[in-house]
């Protein structure tokens, strides 16, 4: 990960953040603006942080995965699911019942990982359809089983929806949180803060661990990890499922700590930004999550941006549009795959089934 | 086997001889669209429900009727373009899985000319230059927003899957923005976001007095047999095919790769726009936001469930389209949420793509051929 892309990455959320600032500041201080903005940012940017390290995980180990958005949706659902389950009808207290949900979601997403890993790695499916296949499936089984237990008469929950259990609840940093204005920032909920410290777990296992080196072996050149003795079947295997399981935490994000109800669709092309935010940050944990943060700036502003809906100048109209501002991370994307801020390098056998 | 083989006359021999690829082209499909049926069931079973109804409904609600035979049909019109535009672009060697944003930027356009250009010109256009006008339009806008990745494909590298997925959703806000403003209805009853409805002359008329079926079917059984004709007999089509297969050995045999891949999204991109334009020129006659969710993904299942030829895509759209078609019945019978349908399509994917399993279920022998449909992010 070269300097140049974070510099470039921090021009984008400066800008983003700018923005805001310059609209919103007639009405609020600009400190207050910004410790809001940044706070929004690392909170909605969670689910493609999670995501895109799963993608480092699986790409990392040579496993091309586009289904990351069916893990995360699959593990939103049944991570609600398990949670109300829990809670309602074994009369489990909400704080167990959310972590359970959490453990669920993080179970879905391994197991889909498992799905990916025997068709990719064992039945050699071409990597793409696998994950395609994940995505088709997770929005069938999520919205059939959704309307199938909650909406059917004479169903488990007899056609009424059960009140989840709430949300997780928010954790403190201590002496950072308590500082005035900018402590803000250092109050986030725990996936959230699970995400941050996984991308330092993740820098760390990836580049000074065995484990990391024999991934990116599996990943860059299987035959020859192969004959120094690294079985890369079950590399990929493994990174693959810890990858679904990352995807999962992503997942839990959406019911169990963002809001306390499941809709259909409901991660809303998150995973693919994920992918692309993995892309963006060169296969590489820090610039995956800077990406990922490039992306929530660009959701917090959209948010931002209904909030001073009134005090835009007229001059700034277009921004009133929301639909226009949300343009923002998708060209961008198209705009970094161009490779404008240096090459973008896919490991060497990413996508290639190992044939012995 | 062997024994039977012996003992059957020459002429037989023959017949077999030529029926042969064709029954293990279509065997291993066949099965796996069994196999899937067979675990949805299972899933009806274990959330409560009746499988057996379920698939009665199911086949009820496709072909029971005429008039069910006739929704089928208008199902399948944009499933046969968009399976297509999926399934040319895999002979391609390339993956468009943006054929939503290509389809929903086609029927904005095509509804666009189908209500305004009369105001513009001032004239009533009359259908024969109408009808062609706004299907022309609307295929050229799919072509076009398939182009942008292709030619950032072609000329700088940039993975075709990543950027349609992107085109995908600048087409949604843009399609969002549209419909919310410009182009929607100024109807004072209008609560939704819509555009007017498209002129008389522009709409494609049906095909039988009282039923919804409509000329758009017709032509799209045609534009597949046009696709078949371009991939197998036009130096293009060779080129495309080539490509595809091969792309170092496409460039030392002198084929313009960049060019040809532009040109192959630009193709698929106009197939694409063509089911949206459809849909708003013989069917809704407005465009609606969201009328169009998940034919892109379902194009993706139908190109692969027809091995991305022609013919199976056209057999793979009709049988999306009557479980399309028929999960409306079965819901309406049996209360099974017609999501189900997503569940069997997935699992017919599964089991096509990876078509080990079925040949591990059925005790299939593998086939030598393969189509090369993706590689990675280097491509």
């Amino acid at each position: 990960m070269d300097w140049r892309r974070f510099g470039f990455i921090a021009l984008i959320i400066s800008v983003l953040f700018g923005v805001v600032v310059l609209i919103g500041h007639v009405q609020i201080a600009p400190v207050i603006i910004v410790t809001s903005m940044l706070a929004t940012t690392i909170a909605v940017a969670t689910p493609l942080t999670l995501g895109a390290l799963c993608g480092v995980y699986c790409e990392r180990a040579g496993v091309v995965n586009i289904g990351i958005e069916g893990m995360m949706l699959s593990a939103a659902f049944f991570g609600w699911l398990a949670a109300i389950y829990m809670n309602t009808v074994f009369g489990i207290a909400p704080m167990p019942s959310l972590l359970g949900g959490v453990a669920a979601a993080i179970l879905t997403g391994g197991l889909l990982g498992l799905l990916h890993s025997v068709l990719s790695v064992t039945f050699k499916v071409d990597q793409i359809i696998g994950g395609t296949v994940i995505n088709i499936l997770a929005v069938g089984i999520t919205g059939f089983l959704n309307r199938q237990l909650f909406f059917e008469k004479g169903s488990i929950f007899g056609g009424n929806v059960p009140h989840a259990p709430g949300v997780l609840p928010r954790i403190q940093i201590p002496l950072l949180a308590d500082i005035p204005v900018v402590g803000r920032i250092f109050d986030q909920q725990p996936i959230t803060w699970a995400a941050i410290l996984l991308v330092l777990v993740t820098h760390y296992v990836l580049f000074y661990t065995r484990w990391g080196l024999r991934t990116r072996a599996v990943g860059e050149h299987p035959r020859a990890a192969d004959t120094v003795g690294i079985n890369v079947i079950r590399m990929r295997y493994a990174n693959v499922i810890l990858g679904g399981m990352l995807a999962g935490l992503g997942g839990a994000y959406f019911t169990l700590e963002s809001v306390p109800s499941f809709e259909p669709l409901m991660t809303n092309g998150r995973g693919f930004i994920a992918l692309a935010a993995m892309i963006f940050g060169n296969w590489t944990p820090f610039g995956a999550w800077a990406a990922a943060l490039v992306f929530g700036a660009a959701q917090a502003l959209q948010i931002n941006m209904q909030f001073f809906r009134e005090v835009i100048p007229p001059q700034l109209a277009i921004l009133q549009i929301s639909y226009v501002v949300g343009l923002a991370p998708y060209i961008l994307t198209m705009l970094i795959l161009t490779g404008i801020i240096g090459k973008n390098i896919p490991p060497a056998a990413d996508g290639q089934p190992y044939e012995k | 086997m062997q024994s039977s083989e012996e003992r059957t006359s020459p002429q037989t021999k023959s017949i077999l001889r030529f029926l042969r690829p064709t029954l293990n082209a279509l065997g291993v499909p066949l099965l796996a669209v069994l196999t899937a049926m067979i675990v949805g069931g299972l899933i009806i079973a274990f959330a409560g429900g009746d499988p057996f109804m379920a698939y009665i409904g199911l086949f009820e609600g496709a072909f029971g009727t005429p008039k069910a035979l006739s929704e089928t049909a208008v199902w399948a019109s944009p499933y046969i373009f968009a399976g297509l535009a999926v399934a040319l672009a895999f002979r391609g060697g390339l993956f468009n899985i943006g054929a939503e944003g290509q389809l929903a930027f086609g029927a904005v356009m095509a509804a666009l000319i189908g209500y305004a250009l009369p105001g513009w010109l001032h004239i009533a256009l009359p259908a024969f230059i109408h009808i062609p006008l706004a299907v022309g339009f609307g295929a050229l806008a799919g072509a076009l927003w398939a182009a942008i990745p292709g030619a950032l494909k072609a000329y700088t590298g940039g993975h075709e899957v990543i950027n349609t997925i992107m085109m995908n959703y600048i087409a949604l806000n843009l399609t969002s923005f549209l419909l919310n403003g410009p182009m929607r209805d100024p109807n004072p009853l209008n609560v939704v976001a819509r555009t007017p409805v498209i002129a008389v002359n522009a709409r494609i008329p049906p095909l039988f007095e009282g039923f919804r079926v409509h000329w758009g079917f017709v032509l799209a059984l045609l534009v597949a047999g046009l696709v078949w004709w371009l991939l197998w007999k036009t130096t293009l089509g060779f080129e495309i095919r080539t490509v595809g297969a091969n792309p170092d050995a496409a460039k030392y045999a002198g084929i313009n790769v960049k060019r040809t891949i532009v040109l192959t999204m630009a193709l698929s991109g106009l197939l694409a726009g063509m089911a949206g334009t459809i849909e708003v020129t013989a069917l809704n006659y407005r465009h609606e936001l969201g009328f169009s969710t998940g034919y892109g993904f379902d194009a993706i299942a139908i190109a692969l469930l027809g091995k991305t030829h022609p013919l199976g895509v056209v057999l793979a759209a009709l049988l999306f389209a009557a479980m399309r078609n028929g999960g409306t019945r079965m819901q309406f019978l049996t209360q099974i949420p017609v999501d189900i349908i997503s569940v069997i399509q997935a699992l017919i994917l599964l089991f096509v793509a990876a078509d080990a399993i079925i040949r591990y279920i059925y005790r299939i022998r593998a086939r030598e051929e393969r189509v090369v449909l993706t590689r990675g992010w280097g491509g």
